[in-house]
């Protein structure tokens, strides 16, 4: 088997007293869909913003492709080939497309001066092959005169910019529309065709399931289930499990009642 | 497909309609040309009140000979607005810088090493000041204010507040190339538009000034992108340091003496004209050219006002005029995005 792309061991993170995640395991094999789902708060975005280096973890153990790694950072996650669309997209609005994308990863000659040609047609290629094309808007259009979706295809466009080898989208289609959402399931499966690798966070379970080969449950900072699409039925018998895990809090609190 | 061709708004050319060159170019520099529409409305008000006067060449030689000085603080202020910071402390950052050059040119030092000494002293006080307020997690406001009073304290201390005559310059092959005339026209003008051409290519075409946008724009992203948050902030200081101490050599040589006081009058009128040059306040976005045609309308103002026979009491009021006009100006020439 090929090594793990990315591995994280026992990771803890606590803000103050509050601890967020509480030894959490979780890993990427070459080729595979992998679904974390989880109530909100759960630990979910967390534990990404752990994956992409935004989050120093409290304790734990990071691997890529089996080796440890220290002072994991977001230049060393991108340069590990691990690409992040965040849950609020991390776009910045007030500049171009093109900027957007080639954000922390412009093209430029031995003295840092940019290569702006080759961005703009680097930046329209990768819209194209999204599908994500627009009469309205071009590579030098703001990113704040765009819609949601649109945003969207930005940041999704940055993600496979360089070759990634893992992409990692956190709850990419909340607040789409019908067929936003659907472009962006298409970009999912066309991803997972060239044999990369997906972690996608999802509240929809049926989403979640449709696209995932493998779930994990994140409960209170605690992975609660690791299942194969296989061990599992159906989408139902996923949520029956989710609902489940979130009842003994429920049943105490009713207790206490 | 005739459908598709019927709706798309794209030229003959086959470019998008926001790639038309014209088009391209007005939305691209809109805060830009609209400064230069203050300028130049300014200057006609100017020129109809006391055509004669406006008609000299001597009055604009005049106003180029001082507007360098500006010029190479105003430009780097627009990167460090950019990136979501302010700096209050580059008059003092100028009056050490040159104070560097002077000690070492009155040590009998080739000018050039002095100027060498004076681009190292402004750096390095520049990444002093950028570290403070970084790595310090300080209001670079009140931090920036802080350090502007120490620093220039600490010039008095060390000079005991006396000035130092530099005469040996005006003989040096440095004044010859920096600060003479060539058919009427300042040298110094030259070099400072070369220097704000310079800039404005870091600012739009170049790695470091694309991550002070980002930078200045969502810090948050530009930190998930990878790219070091804090270190591109200090460098924006740093580089403030070394337009400060390009503008403490300039003026040195224009008039072969160091004050103790050496950029202390600078302050307002520079951090004017980067906001009347239409670079907004809150970060992410601006223009350098803009600053430089800010630069110039807010050092012609005083000329302007004198020239047009008006008494010098009205200077001020004429700052502020401008200052509030062009604001509301850029107010509605640009749409703030969030």
């Amino acid at each position: 088997m090929a090594e793990r792309i990315i591995e994280l061991k026992n990771i803890t993170k606590s803000f103050g007293s509050v601890y967020a995640l509480g030894g959490v395991s979780l890993h990427v094999d070459p080729g595979e869909v992998v679904g974390l789902i989880g109530d909100n708060g759960a630990g979910k975005s967390t534990l990404i913003k752990i994956l992409a280096g935004v989050i120093k973890p409290t304790s734990g153990e990071i691997f890529v492709n089996g080796e440890v790694v220290n002072n994991w950072s977001p230049a060393r996650s991108r340069a590990a080939g691990i690409e992040t669309v965040f849950q609020d997209r991390a776009l910045a609005v007030q500049q171009s497309i093109v900027r957007n994308i080639f954000m922390g990863r412009e093209l430029a000659g031995r003295f840092g001066w940019l290569d702006l040609n080759k961005q703009v047609s680097e930046a329209e290629r990768l819209m194209r092959e999204i599908g994500f094309t627009s009469k309205v808007f071009s590579p030098n259009s703001i990113v704040g005169q765009l819609s949601g979706g649109e945003r969207q295809g930005v940041a999704i466009a940055r993600a496979i910019l360089k070759q990634a080898n893992l992409i990692v989208l956190d709850e990419p289609t909340t607040a789409l529309s019908l067929t936003e959402t659907a472009k962006v399931f298409h970009f999912v499966r066309q991803v997972r065709a060239s044999g990369r690798s997906i972690v996608f966070i999802g509240h929809n379970i049926h989403h979640v399931y449709d696209i995932a080969e493998r779930f994990v449950v994140i409960d209170r900072g605690r992975v609660a289930m690791e299942k194969r699409k296989s061990e599992i039925g159906s989408a139902q018998e996923l949520i029956e499990y989710m609902e489940e895990v979130a009842r003994p809090e429920q049943a105490k609190l009713e207790e206490l009642v | 497909m005739a459908d598709v061709a019927k709706v798309n708004p794209t030229t003959p050319a086959g470019r998008h309609i926001n790639e038309r060159p014209l088009r391209k170019f007005l939305f691209g520099n809109r805060a830009a040309l609209g400064s230069l529409a203050v300028f130049v409305a300014m200057l006609l008000l100017f020129f109809v009140a006391n055509p004669r006067v406006f008609s000299t060449w001597g009055l604009y030689a005049a106003v180029l000979t001082t507007l360098p000085v500006a010029l190479f603080m105003t430009a780097p202020l627009v990167f460090v607005v950019t990136s979501g910071e302010i700096d209050l402390s580059f008059p003092a950052m100028m009056g050490l810088a040159s104070l560097a050059f002077a000690v070492v040119v009155q040590a009998g030092y080739d000018p050039f090493v002095a100027i060498a000494a004076a681009l190292g002293v402004g750096a390095l006080v520049g990444f002093g000041v950028g570290a403070l307020v970084v790595y310090g997690g300080l209001s670079s406001l009140v931090a920036t204010l802080g350090m502007n009073f120490m620093l220039r304290g600490v010039i008095l201390i060390l000079t005991n507040s006396k000035s130092i005559a530099v005469p040996q310059l005006s003989d040096s092959l440095a004044f010859q190339i920096t600060s003479t005339e060539v058919w009427g026209i300042p040298v110094q003008i030259l070099w400072a538009a070369a220097f704000v051409i310079f800039c404005a290519l870091l600012y739009n075409r170049h790695r470091f000034g694309a991550q002070v946008h980002v930078v200045g724009d969502n810090p948050d992203s530009a930190n998930e992108m990878g790219i070091n948050v804090n270190r591109t902030r200090v460098k924006v200081f740093a580089f403030m340091g070394v337009g400060a101490a390009l503008a403490g050599v300039f003026s040195t040589m224009i008039n072969f003496t160091w004050w103790p006081t050496s950029g202390d009058g600078y302050l307002l009128p520079v951090i004017a004209s980067v906001f009347v040059g239409g670079t907004p306040p809150w970060g992410g976005i601006g223009t350098v050219i803009g600053g430089a045609i800010g630069a110039l309308t807010v050092s012609f103002i005083q000329t302007g006002v004198v020239g047009a026979g008006l008494s010098g009491f009205y200077v001020q009021f004429f700052y502020g005029l401008i200052i509030i006009l062009s604001l509301l100006g850029h107010r509605f020439n640009q749409t703030r995005y969030r």
